[in-house]
């Protein structure tokens, strides 16, 4: 037996009848029904729980990113602030207190120059330019002594402004640096003059590198152009022009997401450094970002995945179970009702036998006497007592009636046993007048019939019209599966446990094993075509339990069947809410 | 010892009183309840034999009458339907209770058991 059909529920195969004896329910159906009710009722509520907890959970971690993006940048910016804060404080210092005379001092500015290095560090060179655009003195590694900057944007902006911050360049000196600039008067001339100081680039690549940052991520500056000014790992060259949108203007930090030209999306933090053309940037790319997120998402996903297989398996279990109850109790009211329709119909025959056995007693009876009367007077009279061929016609009319007798007899003792109901019973009568129903049939067909009963067989109670129905039902049954000549057997014996046991074995065309479990199921017939309805053996096994006793069925095909009846020497009915099983 | 028979098949009692005769029991039949009750203030019958269904007077409300007048006298019951009602009232009224038709051996023997 395959697993299939030891899983298949037992409704599975329950067919769809129509009719009258019809389902009241396509258990198939209910099934699916209930499994896709249970299953939307469960497993929706547990997906949108999910759904909003991922999106929880995403939403958290892009705002974490982006605050501690945006905290990233903000600290740099200020770091970057305060570098330069710092050294244009101090050449306004030098501009306010040392004056131009004393700056174009070249000892003077050696030793100014010298003090910053030590004081502050960045700085690279001082020069102080003329309102001309000539350097009129000059401390630092380069020979840039009367250079002239006249053309020099920077220069002009100094002297416009009064004080400038230029963006990273090369300059003349062919070398990245920037400058800070003061615009400073000399008083005895009434000239104006330009406090120039160059910055080491270096300084801001040390301060960019120092922040903690995964490998893809970058932290570099722009200028307002979008010109790199500090070295990128991923966003383009040094002085070149940065592959993301210039990110517009805003007093304070911000966080945007971005993607580049390559379709990879960038979380981008920048900040905008007050009084210079600087542009703090700090990128990270956002999916490096979101990994968290794919670690938790499969964890979820695994847990959806077990706790709806969990959910499933049960659903299924439950509604297998539950449709296989509301079969069971179904099977048993179709079994109960047609019961009641056949003991109905029964009771319906039994009525007429009995009419029609009344109506033809009456003048079976008149000729039975008439015959019988002049069969004494033949026998009583001497005159008549020598013609024995019209005493022979006599025997024979007295005969016939007793045959005429005899039948209407066991039609009056069959109508009335079916409303009788609990009395001592001996089986060998029930088994007489089953088989006497059937006599003529099996003459007919010339099926040999052995009943091997013993002669002590104790009487036990019963419903002797219940006990006739099954006995009549298994005798038909066996008619029907045995070809002419076939033989049937009827035996009875004594168990030791107090019950009887009783078979009815046929050597008919058997029943398959595949039937074997269904066939006390209403409405199961291997003869619907030729008429059968189904109910014999179900109406059968629902009598036999009535009574308190048990079937069984041994059969082998092409061999024949042989149905085992066990019951109580005292019958115990069964309960009525019992779960009837076929 | 006289017996009464009381059917409403005349064709069946009279012949059926003649068989009787013939085996020595002694016999008057009649065919309704109202003639048998006359009857049986004419004559002392130690036992009858009545049709259970039977027109205006039934076997059984016959049976009634004639006991309580004649408490001594017994009583066989006929019957041509067999059903479980009359089964069980002539079961228990009655000495006898025999299906039509009859052996008249076995109501020979049902009389002399009674009226022994």
């Amino acid at each position: 037996m395959s697993i299939y059909s030891k899983v298949k529920p037992q409704f599975w195969e329950a067919g769809s009848r129509s009719g009258p004896n019809k389902n009241l329910f396509n258990f198939r159906r209910i099934w699916h029904l209930a499994i896709l009710l249970l299953a939307v009722v469960a497993l929706v509520p547990l997906l949108i729980m999910t759904f909003i907890d991922y999106n929880v959970t995403r939403h958290s971690l892009e705002s974490e990113n982006l605050l501690r993006t945006s905290r990233t940048t903000s600290n740099t910016r200020r770091t970057v602030t305060n570098f330069l804060h710092e050294r244009k404080k101090a050449l306004a210092f030098l501009a306010e207190h040392q004056g131009v005379q004393r700056l174009l001092n070249k000892q003077n500015l050696e030793a100014i120059l010298s003090s910053m290095q030590k004081s502050f560090g960045g700085f690279v060179d001082i020069g102080v330019i003329d309102e001309n655009g000539k350097q009129r003195a000059y401390i630092g590694p380069h020979d840039l002594l009367g250079r002239d900057y006249s053309e020099q944007e920077w220069f002009q902006n100094t002297l416009s402004r009064g004080a400038y911050t230029s963006g990273v360049f090369l300059g003349f000196r062919d070398e990245p640096h920037l400058i800070v600039a003061r615009r400073i008067q000399d008083f005895k001339s009434g000239k104006s003059f330009v406090l120039r100081a160059t910055l080491d680039t270096e300084e801001f690549n040390t301060i960019l590198s120092s922040i903690d940052l995964p490998d893809t991520g970058d932290a570099f500056i722009v200028d307002r152009d979008g010109i790199i000014q500090t070295p990128s790992k991923w966003h383009g060259d040094f002085l070149s022009k940065v592959d993301l949108p210039r990110p517009e203007f805003s007093e304070t930090t911000r966080v945007l997401q971005e993607t580049s030209k390559d379709g990879t999306a960038y979380t981008v933090g920048y900040a905008y450094v007050t009084d210079t053309p600087f542009i703090v940037l700090v990128i990270k790319n956002t999916a490096e970002l979101m990994r968290p997120l794919n670690t938790i998402r499969m964890e979820l996903l695994w847990l959806l995945a077990i706790s709806i297989a969990i959910i499933l398996f049960v659903i299924v279990g439950v509604a297998t179970y539950m449709v296989n109850k509301i079969y069971m109790a179904d099977q048993t009211r179709a079994r109960t009702l047609h019961q009641v329709e056949h003991t109905n119909r029964m009771a319906s025959i039994g009525r007429l036998a009995a009419g029609v056995a009344h109506e033809i007693n009456n003048p079976l009876a008149i000729i039975n006497e008439k015959a019988g009367l002049i069969n004494d007077l033949f026998v009583f009279k001497e005159e008549y007592a020598n013609d024995r061929r019209l005493l022979a016609n006599i025997h024979s009319i007295i005969a016939s009636v007793e045959r005429c007798g005899k039948i209407t007899k066991r039609l009056l003792s069959f109508a009335r046993h079916i409303d009788v109901h609990e009395a001592n019973i001996r089986f060998k009568d029930i088994a007489e007048e089953v088989i006497g129903f059937l006599q003529k049939e099996a003459e007919y067909r010339s099926i040999t019939i052995k009943m091997n009963i013993p002669e002590d067989l104790p009487e036990f109670t019963s419903d002797r019209g219940k006990l006739q129905q099954i006995f009549l039902n298994l005798v038909n049954n066996a008619f029907q599966a045995m070809n002419d000549g076939g033989n049937l057997a009827i035996s009875a014996s004594e168990e030791m446990d107090n019950s009887l046991i009783f078979a009815v074995e046929d050597d008919g065309c058997g029943i398959p094993e595949t039937d074997k479990k269904r066939i006390f199921d209403p409405f199961f017939s291997t003869k619907k075509t030729t008429g059968g309805t189904g109910l014999g053996l179900s109406i059968t096994y629902g009598l036999v339990q009535e009574l308190g006793g048990a079937m069984t069925v041994d059969s082998d095909v092409g061999k024949g069947t042989t149905f085992t009846i066990t019951m109580p020497l005292k019958a115990n009915k069964a309960d009525d809410n019992e779960d009837i099983t076929g | 010892m006289k017996i009464l028979l009381v059917d409403d098949e005349i064709e069946l009692v009279s012949a059926m009183a003649e068989r009787l005769s013939l085996r020595g029991i002694d016999a008057d039949w009649t065919d309704t309840g109202e003639k048998a009750l006359a009857m049986a203030e004419e004559c002392e019958y130690a036992l009858a034999v009545l049709d259970m269904k039977m027109p205006k007077i039934s076997g059984l409300e016959l049976r009634r009458l004639l006991s309580g007048k004649y408490p001594t006298m017994k009583f066989i019951f006929l019957s041509g339907h067999g059903s479980e009602a009359d089964y069980k009232a002539g079961s228990a009224e009655a000495t006898s209770y025999l299906i039509k038709p009859i052996r008249i051996e076995d109501l020979v023997e049902k009389i002399q058991e009674a009226t022994q």
